[in-house]
């Protein structure tokens, strides 16, 4: 009974008391907002740098733009996405006055870039070289063979690995408080730091990564279900 | 369709070199192919019959030489293949179909995308020849549904729709089951029969014989025999097209 009571005190004042589930709300909508855009941006990013250097590999040509691929996943994926969040903040725009969930978007999708470049590169290679000779032979240049035989058959088999870089990519973004924007994980540090209750506004954010990831990886295993039953 | 003896030259074959790295596939081969003509190219594997064909519509950059196809030099670079392989029809050994789209967006792709065809005008189109092979009833199967024979029947229909001018054929039935061989060589008879320009590489000799009105024996990337089919198998002449015959005959 005590336990009982104390738990509702707890939730009282860590999240009633001066509307503070407002930063848990709050938060979490920003956090979504960043990992939304972050993962449009990393796709379009992932998918052009893929393209570029599977064209490389494969033809020899673009060299010059694969070069500038190659640095571009070297220097995302050998340093800290936190230092990259803080570069971009601090140097890039450090003189500028800019929307923080803007600066977190970009950070955060030219990171992922990187990591979905090298996921959907593996795709492209994986595709029998005969797609590409049939597209070409009725007459399709490289892009749209690319376009319309390709990718399509790429993007269906890196398809799991790709949920689960935006998984990743969704857990990642809490460390955006490092540059003060107040997505879902600062919301509830937040309440911790004005209530000095540590349980219930932490755990609180932790349910709820857990159970937007659970709802991602649910949705996932239904698209691809529906992408290989058109095989069938 | 006519008989008449007036030969339109299709394609014009002069000199034509292909090397990989150090390894010689073709060393000057020259051949004129004139409409109507179905001519079979066979061999030894390793003669370089696969890379003469695949050089036709650039498949595989060629490394000397010229084709003139429909009087234009289609290796020069600054030729737009693009335009040119759509008048060159190809079937491969592997059929080659996209394995996510179903058999009629498979045909009708090219067409839509290339040609600028509407959707239905496309797949009337394709319907009236998967109907002609028998596959009318597959239109909405995917390629994974399909046997094989039906998957190369298909990807020559495929190649059909967009209306070549001629038609290549790699080996098109050296992946099939012995029992699927037939129904497709049937398709490529009746294609012969409507005049098709063909070329195909093949090693079924006893079909060669039966509809190719030329034939040509490639050995070490060159042409060694080329002739009329009556007279190529019932009276080689060079030596190596003799022990060639003895052997797969």
């Amino acid at each position: 009974m005590n336990l009982l009571i104390k738990f509702s005190e707890d939730f009282k004042q860590n999240f009633i008391d001066a509307n503070r589930w407002k930063y848990i709300l709050n938060g979490l909508g920003v956090t979504l907002r960043v990992t939304l855009f972050a993962v449009l941006i990393g796709i379009a990013i992932g998918f052009i740098v893929a393209i570029i250097r599977s064209t490389y590999e494969k033809t020899g040509k673009l060299k010059i733009l694969n070069f500038f691929a190659n640095i571009y996943l070297t220097v995302i994926r050998g340093t800290p996405v936190v230092v990259q969040l803080l570069i971009i903040y601090f140097v890039i725009f450090g003189s500028v006055r800019i929307d923080k969930v803007l600066v977190a978007v970009i950070a955060f999708g030219i990171n992922s870039g990187a990591y979905v470049a090298e996921i959907v590169r593996g795709g492209i290679m994986s595709i029998d070289p005969g797609q590409m000779e049939a597209g070409r032979s009725l007459g399709f240049n490289y892009i749209q063979t690319m376009w319309h035989i390709i990718i399509p058959q790429a993007f269906k088999n890196v398809l799991p690995a790709l949920g689960n870089e935006f998984i990743v990519l969704l857990k990642e973004t809490s460390v955006a408080g490092y540059i003060a924007l107040e997505d879902l994980t600062k919301g509830g540090d937040i309440i911790r730091s004005q209530t000095y209750s540590p349980f219930m506004p932490l755990l609180t954010v932790a349910a709820i990564y857990l159970a937007i990831v659970m709802l991602l990886s649910f949705l996932l295993k239904q698209l691809e279900r529906r992408l290989r039953n058109s095989e069938r | 369709m006519s008989d008449n003896n007036e030969k339109k030259l299709l394609i014009s074959v002069d000199n034509l070199t292909k090397h990989f790295e150090d390894l010689h596939a073709l060393n000057g081969v020259s051949i004129d192919i004139y409409k109507g003509d179905v001519v079979f190219v066979v061999g030894p594997s390793g003669s370089g019959k696969s890379t003469f064909l695949r050089c036709l519509n650039r498949l595989e950059e060629p490394t000397g030489g010229t084709i003139l196809f429909e009087g234009i030099d289609i290796t020069d670079k600054k030729t737009d293949i693009n335009k040119h392989r759509q008048k060159m029809g190809m079937v491969f050994q592997q059929f080659n179909l996209f394995p996510h789209m179903t058999v009629l967006k498979n045909l009708t792709l090219g067409p839509m995308k290339l040609q600028g065809k509407s959707k239905a005008e496309a797949e009337e189109e394709a319907m009236k020849l998967l109907e002609r092979v028998g596959l009318a009833d597959r239109a909405k199967a995917y390629p994974n549904q399909l046997s094989g024979g039906q998957k190369q029947r298909i990807a020559i229909v495929r190649a059909l729709c967009m209306k070549p001018d001629v038609m290549l054929f790699d080996e098109p039935t050296s992946a099939l089951d012995p029992e699927m061989v037939g129904e497709v060589l049937e398709v490529m008879r009746e294609l012969a029969k409507e005049n098709m320009t063909m070329v195909v590489v093949t090693h079924e000799i006893a079909f060669a014989k039966e509809i190719a009105n030329r034939v040509i024996f490639m050995a070490d990337g060159l042409i060694e025999e080329e002739g009329p089919a009556a007279e190529f198998f019932d009276n080689p002449k060079s030596e190596r097209l003799k022990q060639f015959l003895a052997k797969v005959l």
